[in-house]
């Protein structure tokens, strides 16, 4: 059965879709991601054109991280301080970021910047957290292995506009808090992600905020983000896709429930060596289409046009 | 896609004075409503020639072109770059069409003289201009026949020779694919009837390509209420997210 969406014109099957969002949300359900940043790329896979596709997950983000956060706003573990002042860094980039999209988009390289921010983004963070993972595995083993505690001060205490977040048990200046927000926030405009795997390892390393409260207050910050960075490609772009995004979604919530019951069942260590081997997967995709020759050499595209290269 | 075959006659005024045969056309359906189920298309072109005088001897054949909406197009080339594969030169075609189709009753090699394809525009290349381009980069012709090969290849631009099959030197008919990625606009479609390499007749008709319900309301709202369809979106992808959460609680609760 095919739908043919309005904005992306063109005609694709349902199931696919549901099957998209269904293993997206299987995924972020095991991992605890949004998993904008596997949508996305699948999208652009299907053939959805990228302004569409980036618009779109945006919006289907908001879905599934509003559905994430009524869980954590009844467990207490999002501190709403904290994400007020990462939205309001996180606004200024998103605007700034839909503004760098839009003046690439203009140059033909609106492509090759979302690219490598891919590239650049999921090799990082999946390194990283692969890299931490076999080192907590290799601790685990260790019969009685003490764990290291994060030096609690580093050069993100001694900068001024202190505030104290108390949900987080935190008293730090306000600074690298809006600069975080904001650097998530251009990606998630650029990227057409959420931006959780960028913030919650730098709520965690950078911030050192409490694990706990890491999640839901990053959910929080995201709904905002992703609402405004939707609205803004929606005005700019015309590129938010309704029917799209609400096939996504629906597979999305379906799958998330299936993933979450799996999460529990496996060890947190083995979650984080997945995840970080399904980012780098991602990751090394992406860097090869660049790297390898094409098989064509040209793209079309209509000049601003809603549909991005061919 | 299937709806009453409508027919309807168009008489063409005499192109030329001494025109002795005209096309009488029918078409299986003259506008193409795009709906949430769309699929592509398939339009049947059938129709007959009128004549006062007795069959000329040498053989008829039939070209049938349809031309989608035009507009600028911008190619680009994927160069190497610091060892990655980026967009480097790129082309602004003048016009392009997003769907071209050319249906005939024989190669067109064959039946159609160079002189007659410039004089009445009928095989792709001459519906894409890039004037303004040539004069800039000199040597367009890379960029356009890639613009010609990528849209072949999604099936927007077809060569369909031999797909016209005409019987009795009177009766003609063909059957063109519309794609599913169909960009909505006025589809011109134009039949030529030609004889020893010259076109002897021609008539031109118009398809009406639509978004329609649904479709059309989201694509408009889209276009013209921008914020509002903004917020639609936002507000809808809440209330799925909260309705997805009460509703899985419900669930594992009950």
């Amino acid at each position: 059965m095919y739908i043919y969406l309005p904005i992306a014109e063109v005609s694709v099957n349902i199931f696919l879709l549901f099957g998209l969002g269904g293993i997206v949300g299987v995924l972020s359900g095991i991992f605890g991601v949004g998993g904008g940043f596997l949508i996305t790329p699948l999208l652009f896979f299907v053939g959805i054109p990228p302004a569409v596709a980036v618009a779109t997950s945006a919006n289907q983000i908001v879905a599934s991280s509003v559905s994430g956060l009524f869980a954590h706003l009844k467990r207490k573990t999002v501190d709403l301080r904290m994400g007020s002042v990462l939205l309001a860094g996180g606004l200024v980039g998103s605007a700034f970021g839909i503004m760098l999209f839009n003046y690439l988009k203009a140059l033909g390289q609106v492509d090759l910047l979302v690219q490598l921010c891919y590239v650049i983004f999921l090799g990082v963070i999946g390194g990283l957290m692969f890299i931490e993972s076999l080192r907590a595995i290799r601790r685990a083993r260790k019969a009685g292995g003490v764990l290291r505690k994060r030096s609690q001060h580093n050069w993100v205490h001694g900068l001024p506009f202190k505030v104290r977040f108390r949900a987080s048990g935190l008293y730090i200046s306000v600074i690298p808090v809006l600069l975080v927000g904001a650097c998530v926030g251009v990606l998630s405009a650029v990227m057409g992600v959420g931006g959780g795997f960028i913030m919650v390892p730098a709520m965690i390393y950078i911030l050192g905020m409490p694990t706990k409260v890491v999640v839901g207050t990053s959910l929080f910050q995201i709904i905002f983000v992703a609402g405004f960075n939707t609205l803004l490609h929606a005005i700019t772009n015309k590129t938010v896709d309704l029917p799209l995004a609400l096939f996504l979604l629906i597979g999305g919530v379906v799958g998330a429930q299936f993933g979450s019951s799996i999460g529990v069942k496996l060890k947190a260590e083995t979650l984080r060596i997945l995840l970080a081997l399904l980012v780098l997967s991602v990751c090394g995709k992406i860097a090869l289409d660049l790297l390898l020759e094409p098989s064509e050499l040209y793209t079309i595209s209509r000049p601003n046009a809603a549909g991005g290269s061919q | 896609m299937t709806r009453l075959l409508l027919i309807f006659t168009l008489l063409l005024t005499p192109f030329f004075a001494a025109a002795e045969e005209e096309i009488v056309l029918g078409l299986s359906q003259d506008k193409v409503a795009i709906t949430a189920q769309f699929d592509g298309s398939d339009i049947l072109i059938f129709g007959a020639v009128k004549r006062e005088v007795a069959i000329p001897e040498n053989e008829l054949d039939v070209i049938i072109a349809i031309e989608g909406p035009t507009g600028p197009m911008v190619v680009r080339r994927k160069e190497k770059k610091f060892g990655i594969w980026i967009n480097g030169a790129a082309l602004e075609v003048d016009k392009a069409p997003a769907f071209y189709a050319v249906a005939s009753s024989a190669p067109l090699a064959d039946i159609l003289r160079r002189i007659e394809n410039e004089r009445y525009q009928i095989t792709v290349d001459k519906a894409i201009q890039s004037v303004s381009a040539t004069v800039q980069f000199g040597n367009t012709q890379a960029f356009t026949e890639a613009l010609m090969r990528i849209q072949a290849n999604n099936g927007s631009y077809q060569l369909l020779e031999e797909a016209v099959e005409v019987d009795q030197q009177t009766l003609f008919r063909s059957s063109i694919s519309l794609p599913s990625n169909l960009t909505e606009g006025d589809y011109n479609a134009r039949i030529f009837l030609v004889r020893n390499g010259h076109v002897v007749a021609d008539l031109e008709t118009v398809i009406d390509v639509r978004k329609v319900g649904l479709e059309r309301f989201l694509y408009n709202l889209a276009q013209e209420q921008a914020p509002i369809y903004g917020l639609l979106s936002i507000l809808m992808a809440i209330a799925a997210g909260w309705g997805a959460s009460a509703l899985f609680r419900l669930i594992r609760d009950g």
